[in-house]
């Protein structure tokens, strides 16, 4: 079942204040994703990966194209969607793992795990009670839990960050570089929930820089190239 | 006694003021507890000696009529003694210290104790007609508040008065609301003779001389005193027994008798304690 | 689910000064919309506007109520304002001292509205007046103090537990934190934001700080001379602005 489908989607960024210099970033990009599939953006740096990852969660604007998901059991143009839609649409269906935090002070790491199920009606104790789990199998000892992340490491906030993006079981899920600033054990622990999520019906789309965590997780790579200007 | 004055409209004032002042009037019962504005003129006496009570007086008073001025209660004080003589001179009205027998009483502070009757006229001397003004410095403001009849910020400081001192700290002045309409200020009358405003079978008319205003209180209209559902309103009266007469149910004044703190109870109200039988 | 404010062609001149140059918008129950822009953009009047506080000269401002009842906010007259105001409205101003009575103490400030709306059991009053100055972080040994010895921060959260006491669907906000230290910025931001969701307000919210919308606001709209120049989900407007005065406004403050 074709979950997320996008057609001759074309990303370029205008920078007004640079005299209105306009940087072509992605264009006719058609990409086809699947219930229980992941597929890996592959490409050189700087070839627009994270901008594409951007634009199907909604938080870049695509120029033209359309961008189709499947959210609640119909195939909506979300490139199109008023903000409205957009945030059901994130809420219920898109999930989205980035590679930083974006710290909200003075909120618990238990309730900024637990914030997207109770967005999606879960009862508080249940939705802590599995946010718990998630950071306590990603090894955040239950002592953080309690405490805001804002001072925590790099690899910390990236595991908050993971759990958070796991925890509402979203059926398509974005992961950019998920694995960037974990040790070998953690990263075997997001290796098994990708592996997981997929089990489950759940699509995903990741840049994945560990070529090795790449293999085992991908079941297709996604090629996106460098857009050329015709001189 | 009748020694009326030659040379003066019958009541002092001329008639077309006092037909203002009944259009007034009329307007006020139509709308009971609301402000009605009107034209008042100088009187022979200074603001705050009963400038509005009196131009009322003298607006519904006829030949017939038996007048009885009361000041707190006391028929023999200065204030009801001069407006008393004003009247007798000015319109050569007859005169009564006794509630019963009085059609028109124009009432400074107080009530009579003894029930009004249909057909009397109580004129009550008003400083300040808006309940308000303490609350709301705004006179505009007042309106609207009144149009809209919002009356929470009133409401507020009954609460205030709980919260700094326990209870509702107005033991005179208490507002009111009439008609559950309009929020009025009884004039500076103990909150012990606010219940007799309520279904009263007299008509109660009140005239701020200074402030230009005169409200009323038909006869028979709901009248409740603002308060909590958990700190009700209590009629307070000091708990003593009258020193002539020796009531237990009249509103007292406390006098001083001398000068080593000895004091006694009578009642405010001088016509009700005569016509009782002394202890 | 139906919008529960919809503004549509709106239009306001100051003499020559365009507030409002054809403005329409939306706010749905639970959401909350940032409008940014400078001074002079327009973002205060539009406010103005929406609350009925100000007449425009043309266009059209519906309010849906809780019973469904339609109400056009710039027909309506005053007294049916000052019902919605009380009942359904709330609005935090930037200055706390507009909007408390300085003379009257927390409770009495804080009960205000519950007694404008029929409440008169003391008891009940002055409970919930204290848990709501405990939800507004504020100690509840300080119900009988006046604001006036409150620090400006107090002020504002005391403002915003008299605004929230009786629950209104919908909260207009002007620079709620304006004029605040930074320190107590952050702060209040923070409470407002974890109160708008705990109670699933519907907020509009005018600010110029950008750091502010993007923590409380969910969608975003910039104006600027009267027009509404680009609007969106907030991380999209704020992560991939278009217009030249979003990109300006964006660029303008350290990392939001």
């Amino acid at each position: 079942m074709i979950v997320l489908h996008t057609e001759a989607l074309a990303k370029s960024f205008t920078l007004h204040l640079q005299g209105g210099v306009s940087i072509p970033v992605l264009r006719d990009v058609e990409l086809t994703l699947r219930a229980g599939e992941c597929v890996a953006l592959a490409g050189p740096s700087g070839a627009g990966k994270s901008t594409l990852m951007r634009c199907l969660y909604g938080n870049y604007g695509a120029d033209s194209g359309r961008i189709l998901l499947r959210h609640e059991g119909a195939m909506i143009d979300i490139a199109a969607a008023d903000a409205r839609v957009m945030r059901a649409v994130r809420r219920d269906t898109l999930g989205y793992v980035s590679q930083f935090l974006r710290v909200i002070p003075r909120v618990p790491t238990l309730d900024i795990v637990a914030e997207p199920m109770r967005a999606r009606g879960v009862a508080p104790d249940e939705a802590r009670a599995r946010a718990a789990a998630l950071l306590t199998r990603l090894n955040m000892p239950p002592a953080l839990h309690g405490l805001p992340p804002a001072t925590f490491s790099g690899g910390e906030q990236q595991r908050v960050n993971l759990a958070r993006g796991f925890a509402a079981g979203h059926p398509v899920l974005l992961l950019d570089e998920p694995t960037a600033s974990l040790d070998a054990a953690n990263a075997e622990v997001v290796i098994a929930l990708i592996a997981e999520a997929k089990a489950a019906g759940c699509a995903i789309i990741g840049i994945f820089h560990d070529t090795a965590v790449r293999q085992r997780v991908a079941d297709r790579l996604f090629q996106i190239l460098p857009v050329y200007e015709p001189a | 006694m009748n020694a009326a004055l030659t040379g003066y409209n019958f009541g002092y004032l001329d008639e077309a003021t006092k037909r203002m002042i009944r259009r007034a009037l009329l307007k006020a019962v139509c709308i009971p507890g609301h402000q009605v504005p009107f034209g008042a003129r100088e009187m022979p006496l200074p603001y705050g000696w009963g400038t509005g009570g009196i131009q009322v007086t003298a607006s519904v008073l006829g030949p017939d009529d038996v007048l009885k001025v009361i000041d707190q209660g006391a028929d023999d004080t200065t204030n009801a003694v001069s407006i008393r003589r004003f009247f007798n001179r000015v319109a050569g009205v007859a005169t009564t210290e006794s509630t019963a027998e009085a059609t028109i009483i124009q009432t400074r502070h107080r009530i009579p104790e003894t029930p009004l009757s249909e057909g009397q006229i109580l004129v009550y001397q008003v400083p300040m007609p808006e309940p308000l003004f303490r609350l709301e410095p705004r006179v505009a403001e007042s309106t609207r508040l009144h149009a809209m009849a919002e009356y929470g910020l009133m409401q507020v400081k009954l609460y205030e008065d709980i919260a700094r001192q326990g209870e509702v700290a107005t033991s005179y002045n208490h507002p009111v609301m009439v008609n559950h309409r309009y929020l009025m200020s009884p004039s500076p009358i103990p909150a012990f003779d606010n219940p007799k405003m309520h279904m009263n079978a007299g008509l109660q008319l009140f005239g701020a001389g200074r402030e230009k205003r005169i409200y009323a209180v038909p006869p028979y209209t709901d009248v409740r005193s603002l308060d909590f559902e958990d700190h009700p309103f209590k009629p307070v009266r000091a708990p003593h027994a009258c020193a002539i007469c020796g009531s237990e149910e009249s509103y007292l004044d406390e006098v001083i008798t001398d000068d080593q703190g000895g004091r006694m109870h009578v009642c405010s109200d001088t016509d009700y304690c005569a016509s009782r039988p002394p202890v | 689910m139906n919008a529960l404010l919809e503004a549509q062609g709106l239009h306001l001149r100051f003499g020559a000064v365009r507030a409002l140059d054809d403005v329409a918008l939306s706010i749905w129950p639970g959401e909350v919309v940032a409008i940014v822009g400078e001074s002079g953009s327009g973002k205060s009047s539009l406010l103005r506007v929406l609350a009925g506080m100000q007449r425009a000269d043309a266009g059209q401002v519906l309010y849906r109520d809780a019973a469904g009842a339609t109400h056009s906010i710039l027909d309506a007259s005053d007294a049916a304002l000052r019902r919605l105001m009380r009942s359904d409205w709330g609005f935090v101003h930037q200055n706390a001292r507009d909007a408390l009575r300085m003379e009257v103490s927390a409770g009495g400030n804080v009960g205000e509205r519950l007694m404008a709306a029929g409440n008169r059991h003391y008891g009940n009053i002055r409970e919930v007046a204290a848990h709501w100055l405990e939800r507004v972080e504020m100690d509840p040994a300080r119900i009988d103090e006046t604001p006036k010895n409150f620090s400006g921060g107090m002020q504002q959260r005391l403002q915003i537990a008299r605004t929230l006491v009786t629950s209104p669907r919908l909260v207009f906000m002007d620079e709620p934190t304006g004029g605040l230290d930074v320190s107590v910025q952050a702060k209040l931001l923070d409470l407002i934001r974890g109160l708008v969701a705990d109670l699933g307000l519907a907020v509009l919210l005018v600010t110029h700080d950008i750091a502010a919308a993007r923590l409380l606001a969910h969608r975003i709209m910039v104006m600027r001379h009267g027009q509404v120049v680009e609007e969106g989900l907030t991380d999209r407007v704020l992560d991939d602005p278009r217009h030249p005065y979003t990109q300006l406004l964006v660029s303008s403050v350290l990392a939001a």
